[in-house]
């Protein structure tokens, strides 16, 4: 068994707004071990980028909290640890690059000094070492004129560039875990490719496990060892990258897969999943994906199904899979 | 597909439930306004006012020009809950009678400031071209003054008095409605409907009138709340420089600028009418900022 | 750089066209002959036909307007109507004081308001933000000549510790200079407050969060800089009313600026002084507004390095 480095366990946020609870993230557990990537998938709104600030701790200045279950990281309990110590692993041991390469990066401060900035306050490097290591770091994630770029600021730079730039942040402290909330989803395809690449280069030298939140299927094959699928704030699928592909079992991860063209496929028309995800404020009583599941029965309108485990490793949460053994409650 | 930022997801609004009601845009605005306490009291001090500017003379315990000097200079009492002046004049009765005058002045100044603001905006920005570049400029020379400085040079031509202070804080008012107006009207200007309007042919006064000028509505009554408070404060001060109301008015300004001789025995004579002033400035600019915030966020500061 | 800096100078130019127009025609408006005003109404016909040629005001509008503009290019203003001296000398003997009164309350105005503003966004819906808010909007809708006349009785009359008026030493700036500055002050803490709040929206906050940074570290240091772009814009518009309220509060505190000059001269008709004045605060509110525009690029490296 691999050595599991970040333990999600019935994580559970909730957004409180005017109008009520939202139950953005509802009982999700997600393991990743160590040098693995593992896929969170799902439509927007599904509660994986929530999950990925929760792990972060960065809901602040968001009516979101963290209402149950527990974030363990190499063991150490990351709810139950002051924010000074939260500190110390934020950007050191584990990092994160976000969607919007463009807004991410503070415009009025030169590249080096926001990469520098990490390092020297956690690998405590002096300006000069700092600056050289940032140039490093530039070089390592292919950008061309590393010395040049350092000093100029992030308007100057293209949004592929921008993505390496903050790849280049997010690693320069050798994190063990790096968390990338849909990096590519800004980029153009041909850029999202190289990005990946990178990513996958970097992972391997650094032995980085990875979770990649995406809502793209495309990249999940390309990039992760285990995927978890998640649908209206709770996890319906996990199974290894071969057998959601190969085998999906919720009726949700059919769906996904259908909506993606193949090539060589001869199809007339693309299926997609029929009606939209449901609103945190109006969801349906029993399965959330019930109202649009083309195998729905009549208990799924009633009581919502258990993650059960129905192959080794492979876990859906559907009533189809009854009689399969109840993994969890 | 662009995912939503959490951020995003979290300000949006909740729908509405199916079988809801929508409300429309007023109980959206009094529902958003309701929970401003603070501009709440403040909009409630506001009505007072207004009452208290109607009705002000014939409540007053005294007459603005009660004379009484047996009683000159008397600290607040029982008789005279403000004082006396140096002519024995109860001071809360003048202030009170002195509510009409302040709101009077400013409400017309910022009026007739509006007015034509809203007017050259609307040109400025439906028909662009030359006469937007015309009127802008004309503007930039009057942002070129500061306002109380521009006021002072028109009285300069015009000669003292509160009739004059009206003329010259509408004037130095309209710059400021004509660019707000301008803005509103290029942002409606470019919404599909008023495209739409303009394509089945309708006429500019018609489109300016039915679709462009009630979207720039909204923006025009913060900002005519937020300038009343501004127009009281600056009225106040011409006459407290003896450029606006003259003596014995019970303009407050005036009256403040009267007890400036006497602040070493009497301070009361000054405190009071300016009391007044700054409640009452204080009412207008938190009532405009709840306005603001409720109806219209976008305009800041 | 140079090119926006290039760009702004030369935006200006109209700018100062125009307003030579307005002043110059400012002396026009006045209801009545410009000339019996100056000869002074006992004079005979003979003696305004004097002063009419004497001033060129026989002359077509244009030339008297480029005769104006040559005039003032050189310093020439014309004579006191009341003390029969040079504008120029009158004005410059009271330029300084009016510099150093708008500097300091300026300086004190921004730095004070800044904090607040900070502060105010930091602990934002607290007791203390609305402690801030309130104070801020207090200090928006307070008279200043009433400020002025209350810190006077407190601390001059009541107190003893600071003069009343006029500027002997430095203890006469504290009082006028609290009283010009309140009102700036105000503005400059509800505007860096909405302003920070704004940019610690952005996504970058978050990146410096992500990073590990300390919070102090991501307020002050990344998203100040940020939200003081259109904080310092904001700080020289101000500065025009910073100018208008100098009017006031020198009247208030006997100071020998520009400000008192002028209400003396509007009392007087002095129209000479008057013209003057207009156009000097005029030109001294647009330059102010070049340095905030220059300082806004200096502050934004996008315009800074294009």
């Amino acid at each position: 068994m691999a050595e599991k480095i970040l333990e999600i366990k019935n994580l559970q946020t909730h957004f409180t707004s005017d109008s009520g609870v939202v139950k953005a993230v509802d009982g999700v557990t997600i393991t990743v071990n160590k040098g693995e990537t593992v896929g969170v998938v799902g439509e927007s709104g599904c509660g994986k980028s929530v999950t990925s600030l929760s792990v972060m701790r960065l809901l602040k200045d968001t009516p979101g909290k963290i209402v149950g279950g527990t974030i363990e990281f190499e063991g150490k309990n990351l709810e139950a640890i002051s924010e000074k110590e939260m500190r110390l692993i934020r950007g050191n041991e584990i990092a994160m690059i976000f969607q919007e390469p463009m807004t991410s990066l503070n415009p009025v401060y030169k590249i080096g000094r926001q990469i520098a900035e990490a390092v020297q306050l956690h690998l405590k490097y002096d300006k000069r070492q700092a600056r050289e290591h940032a140039i490093n770091m530039l070089k390592l994630v292919g950008i061309p004129r590393a010395e040049e770029i350092v000093d100029e600021f992030p308007y100057q730079l293209s949004g592929g560039m921008r993505q390496r730039v903050m790849i280049a942040m997010a690693m320069a402290c050798k994190p063990k875990l790096l968390i990338a909330d849909e990096p590519t989803t800004a980029l153009d395809v041909t850029i999202q490719a190289q990005i990946l690449d990178l990513m996958r280069k970097l992972s391997k030298e650094g032995d980085t496990a990875i979770m990649l939140i995406t809502h793209d299927l495309g990249v999940v094959a390309e990039m992760c060892d285990r995927v978890v699928v998640m649908y209206a704030g709770k996890v319906v699928e996990e199974a290894d990258v071969f057998t959601i592909f190969e085998n999906p079992k919720h009726p949700y991860t059919e769906g996904l897969l259908y909506s993606v063209p193949k090539l060589g496929q001869k199809v007339d028309r693309l299926d997609s999943i029929p009606g939209n995800v449901p609103t945190p404020s109006n969801m349906p009583e029993g399965c959330k994906f019930a109202p649009r599941c083309p195998k729905v029965m009549d208990i799924c309108r009633q009581q919502d199904p258990d993650l059960l485990l129905i192959d080794k490793e492979h876990t859906c949460r559907c009533w189809l899979y009854q009689n399969s053994e109840v993994l969890e409650v | 597909m662009a995912e939503m930022k959490v951020g995003e997801v979290i300000r949006q609004p909740l729908p509405q439930a199916v079988n809801g009601t929508k409300s429309t845009p007023k109980q959206e605005f009094w529902r958003k306004f309701k929970k401003q306490k603070m501009a709440l009291a403040a909009g409630f001090f506001v009505v007072i006012l207004f009452i208290l500017g109607i009705i002000g003379p014939f409540i007053a315990p005294f007459g603005a020009a009660e004379f009484d000097y047996d009683h000159i200079l008397e600290g607040p009492s029982a008789a005279h809950w403000a004082g006396t002046d140096a002519y024995g004049r109860d001071i809360f009765s003048r202030i009170l009678i002195g509510t009409r005058l302040s709101l009077f002045v400013s409400l017309l100044s910022v009026f007739l400031g509006s007015v034509g603001g809203t007017i050259l905006g609307l040109i400025s920005g439906y028909y662009g071209k030359w006469i937007d570049n015309l009127i802008m400029r004309f503007c930039d020379i009057l942002f070129a003054f500061p306002g109380i400085l521009l006021a002072i040079g028109i009285i300069a031509i015009l000669g003292p008095g509160l009739g004059n202070v009206v003329i010259a804080i509408s004037i130095f008012s309209v710059p400021i409605f004509a660019r707000i107006v301008r803005s509103s009207t290029l942002q409606v200007k470019a919404t599909v409907y008023v495209e739409a309007t303009r394509s089945i042919g309708a006429k500019p006064r018609r489109i300016i009138w039915k679709h462009i000028f009630p979207g720039t509505l909204s923006s025009i009554i913060v900002n005519f709340t937020m300038r009343l408070g501004t127009a009281i404060l600056t009225a106040a001060s011409l006459s407290f420089l003896g450029l606006g109301a003259q003596p014995p008015s019970p303009e407050w300004g005036a009256m403040l600028s009267g007890g400036r001789d006497y602040l070493n025995n009497a301070p009361h004579v000054t405190f009071f009418p300016g009391l007044a002033i700054f409640l009452t400035v204080l009412a207008f600019n938190l009532f405009g900022d709840g306005l603001r915030d409720a109806l219209d966020p976008k305009i800041k500061d | 750089m140079l090119k926006y800096f290039l760009k702004r100078l030369i935006g200006i130019i109209p700018i100062l066209f125009f307003v030579s127009i307005f002043i110059f025609l400012f002396v026009h408006m006045i209801p009545g002959d410009p000339a019996r005003l100056v000869a002074g109404q006992d004079a005979s016909l003979a003696d305004v036909q004097a002063v009419q040629r004497e001033l060129g005001l026989d002359k077509p509008l244009y030339t008297q307007y480029a005769e104006f503009v040559k005039n003032i290019v050189q310093g020439d203003f014309g004579l006191s109507l009341k003390t029969k001296r040079p504008v120029f000398d009158e004005i410059a003997a009271r330029f300084m004081p009016t510099f150093w009164l708008t500097f300091w309350s300026m300086i004190w105005a921004v730095l004070f308001g800044l904090v607040v503003g900070v502060f105010s966004a930091t602990k934002r819906n607290k007791w203390q933000d609305y402690l801030g808010m309130f104070g801020a909007v207090s200090g928006i809708s307070l008279p200043s000549f009433w400020l002025g006349l209350m810190l006077i009785q407190l601390f001059a009359v009541n107190l003893g510790w600071l003069p009343t008026g006029g500027m002997d030493s430095w203890k006469s700036y504290i009082l006028p200079s609290i009283t010009l500055g309140a009102g700036v002050a105000a503005v400059i803490a509800r505007f860096s407050r909405s302003s920070l709040m704004e940019v610690m929206k952005e996504d970058y906050i978050r990146t410096g969060r992500a990073k590990g940074l300390k919070e102090n570290k991501v307020v002050w240091g990344h998203a100040l800089k940020n939200s003081m772009i259109p904080v310092v814009t904001m700080a020289g518009l101000q500065f025009g009313f910073l100018l208008g309220g100098s009017i006031v509060i020198e009247t208030v505190f006997s100071w020998p600026g520009l400000g008192r000059l002028l209400i003396d001269s509007v009392s007087f008709r002095d129209y000479p002084v008057i013209q003057a004045e207009m156009l000097l605060f005029a030109l001294e509110f647009i330059l102010i507004n070049l340095f905030v525009d220059l300082l806004y690029g200096v502050l934004n490296p996008q315009i800074r390095y294009e």
